[in-house]
This record gives structure tokens, C-alpha cells and sequence, in this order.
């Protein structure tokens, strides 16, 4: 949910990082964290299990710059991937401006990636929002390990609706910025839109 | 259905740091904060110095949401007050609407007066946001109705 605060002049907006455990959600944020100048960015904070699974949430503050004097803040968050923390996915997605879905690439996680979307779609669903009408991209994450399922096929069984599909890696960077910058392209967007 | 985004006016937003003051003085606190559920900060007063008030607003709209996700599991709607007492300061959160408003403070105050009023003025805070919230914006210029694609690139470069 977008907060516009005309007094401060600053805009902050949600993106969450959703996908099945072990995706590399986290490590985008972290990648993000340590590539981004401390003046832009605030904390990384991991509510995390003492083996390093996200338990609740990962959050960090980003600032990317002023549109038209207004300073743009993006809210990162991941989601716990493991099936059984569904609850604490669900409450994550409240006031969600825009959603990135990190695919796991390898063959062995296909069935986890489909069911990870079709729990995104549900739990979407039941804070009020349309996976179909919200700003969302589609990356597809460890692109350099050698059991992978081709872009190609991964996109025809995941992509929802003409979303931009990404192929990352996310543990040296690449693609991690160019799935945050699609999506907030689009969360900026709508927000033209009104 | 999802909430709909908050537009603050600058006056609304001077109304609000005033009512959050006073809180502040009337309490004793160290710090007072209004937060949306969702964990965005909306105003703070007090001795914020090198507090991170963003994690502090998106941790306690996380907590609140766990809380209330446990309450609902057995038969309650929610929890409306939660507090946290440690050995110099505590917390004390009581949800307002949409909202969460959260005093820090020390041993010179104590839970009681926090809670009391904290209660007091909560209605006055909910008032001002239903206002908030079926205002008429149309007056606000939107400062994204007129950005162009080559404004979003200039962010990431």
C-alpha cells in the first residue's frame, strides 16, 4: 500500500519477494544490501532460524532517488519459503504494491516453484488483490548451475501473464537488479495511472 | 478488500506530530510513533537521535500482524494492546484501525500511564484518519501523474 506524505514529500512503497524455499529470495536482498551506498539504504533486518532459513520475514529500506521532489522509498521483504510458515506469508502480502516470483531453476524444485505460485495466488487472493492486475515479475534464479530447466519452459509453466522474465544469479548479482528495477517500474507506473 | 493508499496532507500531518506530542509530554515517553499495520512510519515524536524508526515500524506491524494471526486462531479478533517490558525501556502498542500507535519509554513512566493514555487518544487518532481516508484529493497534485519512463530509468542509474 502506497503512503504519500506530502508534508515530508516522500513516497514509500512495498515489493515482496515471494517463492519456494531455498529460491534465493534472501540472497537478492542481500545482494541488493551490499551493493547499494549506505546513505540509500537502511538495515537488513532477518528474522531467521539459527541455520539461516528466513523464519518471518527479511526486510530493508531503499531509497532510490526523487521523482519530481518527491524521495521514492521502496519497502523490501522476503517471505519464509518453507510450506509450513503459510501464515506468515499471508500477513507479509498485506499492502503489497508489487510482487517478484524467484523460480528456482533446477529440475528437482519444478513441482516447488508451481506450488509456491499457486499459494501466491491464493494468499493474494485472500488479503484482496489479483496476482493478474498487480505489478509482478518473474525471475529465474541459479541460471549457472548445470541441472536447470531451459528459460524457455520454465517461462511457458510459470509466467502468469506476460510478466518480464528475468534470468538471474542471484548469489554474484546478476539479474538482481533488473527484476527490481522491472518491478518498480511497474509499481511506479500504476501509480501514474492514479 | 486491500486498503487504499494513505495520502497525508501537510496540515493533517502537523495535526497528527501535534496529537503524538502531547501524548509524549502526558505519558512520560521516550519516543511516540504511528505506524500503518502494513510497517510503514507515518510521524514520529521524541528522542528519536540514531533510532532506526523504519525497522522499528516494519517489526512492529510484523509482530502485530503475528499476534493477531495467533489471536484469531483461538476465537479472538485480534489483540488491541500489546506490551514489551525490558530492563531500561519497554514498548507499549495499541492498535487503532489501520493503525499502530507505539510509545517507548523508560522508568519514568510506567505501563499504567502509557496504556491510559495511549487509550485516550486513540479515538481522536482514529477520527482523524477515517477523515484521512474519505478525503477528497483531488486538489493534490500527484507527483507521478505527469513522470515520463525516462524520470523511472533516471532512478536506476
Amino acid at each position: 500500500m502506497t503512503f504519500i506524505n506530502y508534508a515530508s514529500r516522500e513516497i514509500n512503497c512495498k515489493i515482496v519477494y515471494y517463492g519456494p524455499g531455498l529460491c534465493g529470495k534472501t540472497t537478492n536482498l542481500q545482494y541488493i544490501f551490499d551493493s547499494t551506498a549506505p546513505q540509500a539504504r537502511g538495515k537488513l533486518i532477518s528474522l531467521a532460524t539459527e541455520t539461516d532459513r528466513t523464519l518471518f520475514f527479511d526486510f530493508m529500506p531503499l531509497e532510490l532517488g526523487t521523482v519530481r521532489g518527491f524521495k521514492t522509498r521502496f519497502h523490501l521483504y522476503t517471505v519464509p519459503g518453507q510450506v509450513f510458515y503459510d501464515a506468515s506469508r499471508k500477513l507479509i502480502l498485506k499492502g503489497v504494491d508489487g510482487v517478484v516470483f524467484v523460480a528456482d531453476s533446477q529440475e528437482e524444485r519444478m513441482d516447488a516453484n508451481v506450488e509456491s505460485l499457486y499459494n501466491l495466488e491464493e494468499n493474494l487472493q485472500s488479503q484482496g488483490y489479483d496476482l493478474m492486475k498487480i505489478p509482478y515479475v518473474l525471475q529465474l534464479n541459479k541460471r549457472d548451475l548445470s541441472n536447470i530447466v531451459s528459460a524457455d519452459d520454465l517461462a511457458a509453466e510459470l509466467q502468469k501473464k506476460g510478466e518480464p522474465v528475468v534470468e538471474a544469479v542471484a548469489s554474484t548479482g546478476q539479474g538482481v537488479f533488473d527484476t527490481l528495477k522491472a518491478v518498480a517500474k511497474q509499481v511506479l507506473t500504476e501509480l501514474r495511472k492514479g | 478488500m486491500a486498503d487504499t493508499p494513505i495520502l497525508l496532507r501537510e496540515q493533517q500531518y502537523h495535526q497528527i506530530k501535534a496529537v503524538l506530542a502531547r501524548l509524549r509530554m502526558d505519558s512520560s515517553a521516550k519516543v511516540v510513533f504511528l505506524v500503518d499495520k502494513d510497517g510503514q512510519e507515518i510521524a514520529s515524536q521524541g528522542e528519536v537521535g540514531n533510532l532506526d524508526t523504519t525497522s522499528l515500524a516494519s517489526l512492529a506491524a510484523g509482530n502485530v500482524a503475528a499476534t493477531g494471526g495467533m489471536a484469531q486462531l483461538i476465537g479472538e479478533k485480534e489483540f488491541p494492546t500489546l506490551s514489551h517490558e525490558g530492563e531500561k525501556d519497554s514498548i507499549h502498542i495499541s492498535v487503532v484501525g489501520r493503525l499502530l500507535l507505539m510509545v517507548v519509554f523508560d522508568e519514568r513512566s510506567s505501563l499504567g500511564l502509557v496504556k491510559l493514555r495511549s487509550k485516550q487518544v486513540s479515538q481522536q487518532l482514529a477520527a482523524m484518519f477515517e477523515e484521512i481516508a474519505a478525503g477528497d484529493y483531488d486538489d493534490l497534485d500527484s507527483p507521478f501523474a505527469g513522470i515520463t519512463d525516462e524520470d523511472i530509468d533516471s532512478l536506476f542509474s
